[in-house]
């Protein structure tokens, strides 16, 4: 089944063309890795699916649920996660109430007035919390300012945060980026983890050797145009692949 | 952070908070602050300080002009006197429901900005509303004389008797005035104090410390920020209001220099001074600059010759022209100097002091940590964020 579809999406910003009419179809419990050399669009069209930018024409819809001109807030309570380049974390809270902040929104909604019960009466939430927590192997350091962590920790808890919404889509933009090999590795063997629950996944990667372990179909984007599509042992052989990340200088 | 903080923590917390606020006229007496009129202003720019400290302690929004609400808070109060008598349940009312009002149409229109330009569009709200008083609202606000309650006035709810007597804000028979004015005001700002208790533990306050933290992450989880924001915003709005009109219970008098950018300045002072984001801090820095105020104000040249008497006749002179530079009209001068040596050291404000005091002490597991001795500190090592 077919859960985001983008069609024809254009991109300007100024004289530069970023998006070019981009068609995309994500099926249900796929990794989708989008791939290409840097400038090629991908986070450009990351941001036209959670509402920080709205392409110029074309439609992105999920789950038949037009996403163009929605709050960002309305897209992620629809079911789309994010995982940003740079870790978004909440840097003055403990990681215990980083991860709870995510679960209490995905069970009160965008705005409730719950100022009169206890953060620490909620037991239901703090559970499923420190679960989710321990899951990406930070439990130890729940009380700890999120601030402190090591940039692998950061994007580790990021995961978590967005993982304990249970979405129906995750978007990760460049998971292992400035992480070292052994980190790396941690975050795929994470990764395939989450993927037993059935999560779709969007990945934009640069490093092939986590896009070759993950993905299940590989679009590549270049000058802001999908120039191949299909299954990661077809891409590695594509000779337009090739040419767009070594400028197709030899063949 | 949330571990520290159990319910049973919290009602010790509170306990000793009230008992503190309620003895205050005996342990501040010894110096010099246990008189009527300083405590009513304790309570009073106490509440104001821990209703700001709602919105910027816990948003980090600035706001630049909450001494509006202060204003119309007073200004619907001294109304109540006139329309309704001079009962001071109905006032309260009165100030809740017209700060609400207005927080909720200048926090609605200043929330669309953040940073700075937040801070701008509440001080220049806070200005229009103060030169509106002084010029085109002289019918509602009577200008540069102030707002008082008249003999004529309807008065409607106060019988034959009350009518021809004293214009003073009574308690069904208890005149608002000297300690029972104190108690009044005490007894609303320990109210205040359990709110923000409450909303400091609750899921509401995290989401505000959240908005504080990083409001990208919190639109990307699907938390729509800006009516957080809002309801943080009317919630300080309502208790400013209700200090302004604790203001007018006291003293049934509202003039438009309550709204002045003076008095929004002087919040910011207060809840800084006593650390922003923690419970008891605002109260604290509110407590210390009406204390300077009344207490080194009132000092003059003959009281600090007085005091540097034993020094010899050559050095009095000197030591008393330069000290006097700090006292009196010159308490300004301290209260600077006093601000500048705490945001430089203690950026955390006077509760990172004690603070850092309850570590050294912890720091030795086998000294018991000293807990006994003051209320105030006490409670202090609770509420530390």
């Amino acid at each position: 089944m077919e859960i985001l579809s983008v069609t024809g999406v254009n991109k300007r910003f100024g004289g530069l063309k970023a998006l070019d009419d981009v068609n995309l179809s994500v099926e249900q419990g796929n990794v989708h890795a989008i791939i290409g050399p840097n400038g090629a669009g991908k986070s450009t069209l990351l941001n036209c699916f959670v509402g920080r930018l709205i392409p110029d024409t074309g439609s992105v819809t999920f789950l038949g649920k037009d996403l163009i001109g929605a709050k960002p807030h309305e897209i992620n309570q629809a079911g789309v996660s994010r995982v940003f380049q740079t870790p978004e974390i909440f840097g003055d809270l403990t990681l215990l109430e980083n991860v709870m902040i995510p679960t209490l929104a995905k069970r009160d909604g965008a705005f409730t007035m719950n100022a009169w019960t206890r953060v620490d009466g909620q037991g239901e939430i703090r559970d499923k919390a420190m679960h989710m927590l321990e899951d990406v192997g930070l439990a130890e350091k729940k009380d700890m300012n999120a601030d402190a962590l090591s940039r692998g920790d950061k994007r580790r808890l990021e995961l978590a945060m967005c993982l304990v919404q249970d979405p129906k889509l995750l978007l990760l933009d460049e998971p292992t980026a400035g992480m070292s090999r052994a980190d790396t590795n941690n975050t795929i063997d994470l990764l395939k983890r989450i993927g037993e629950r059935g999560i779709t996944k969007i990945v934009i990667e640069h490093d092939m050797h986590v896009v070759f372990s993950l993905a299940s179909k590989i679009s590549v984007l270049a000058q802001g145009t999908v120039i191949a599509e299909g299954q990661p042992e077809d891409i590695k052989g594509d000779p337009r692949v090739q040419e767009a990340y070594l400028g197709g200088a030899h063949v | 952070m949330m571990t520290k903080f159990s319910p049973g923590s919290d009602l010790l917390m509170f306990v000793l908070f009230t008992a503190a606020i309620l003895t205050m006229p005996i342990w501040l007496a010894p110096i010099g602050a246990g008189y009527p009129d300083l405590l009513q202003k304790f309570a009073i720019f106490g509440l104001f300080a821990l209703g700001f400290n709602i919105l910027f302690g816990l948003t980090g929004y600035l706001s630049f002009g909450h001494a509006a609400f202060l204003g119309i808070g007073s200004y619907a109060a001294v109304w109540s006197f006139k329309l309704l008598g001079m009962n001071p349940l109905p006032a309260l009312l009165f100030s809740v429901v017209f700060s609400s009002l207005f927080a909720v149409a200048i926090g609605y229109v200043s929330l669309r900005r953040s940073g700075i330009y937040f801070s701008i569009l509440t001080l220049a709200f806070a200005q229009m509303s103060y030169n509106l008083a002084y010029s085109v609202l002289t019918p509602i606000t009577n200008g540069e004389t102030g707002l008082r309650v008249l003999q004529s006035d309807p008065r409607l709810f106060d019988g034959a008797s009350a009518a021809s007597g004293p214009l003073i804000s009574n308690l069904f028979g208890i005149e608002m005035t000297g300690y029972p004015g104190f108690y009044f005001c005490a007894a609303l700002l320990i109210i205040g104090f359990y709110i923000s208790q409450r909303i400091f533990r609750s899921p509401f306050g995290m989401m505000l410390r959240a908005v504080k933290s990083n409001q990208n992450r919190m639109s990307y989880t699907g938390l729509n920020t800006r009516p957080y924001t809002l309801a943080a915003f009317v919630i300080s709005g309502i208790f400013s209001g209700v200090a302004g009109s604790l203001l007018a219970v006291t003293d049934p008098l509202a003039g438009a220099e309550r709204m002045q950018w003076t008095a929004s300045g002087e919040v910011v002072l207060m809840t800084i001074l006593g650390g922003a984001g923690t419970l008891l801090g605002p109260i604290l820095g509110a407590g210390l600059i009406k204390y300077f105020e009344n207490i080194f104000s009132a000092y003059n040249e003959q009281t600090l010759h007085a005091i540097f008497s034993f020094l010899p006749d050559f050095m009095e002179g000197p030591v008393v022209s330069i000290a006097s530079l700090f006292v009196g009209e010159g308490w300004h001068l301290t209260l600077g100097l006093l601000f500048m040596v705490i945001v430089i050291f203690l950026p955390g404000g006077i509760m990172e002091g004690f603070n850092r005091i309850g570590k050294l002490f912890r720091r030795r597991p086998s000294q018991p940590t000293k807990r006994a001795g003051h209320s105030h500190s006490a409670a202090s090592a609770h509420a530390a964020e």
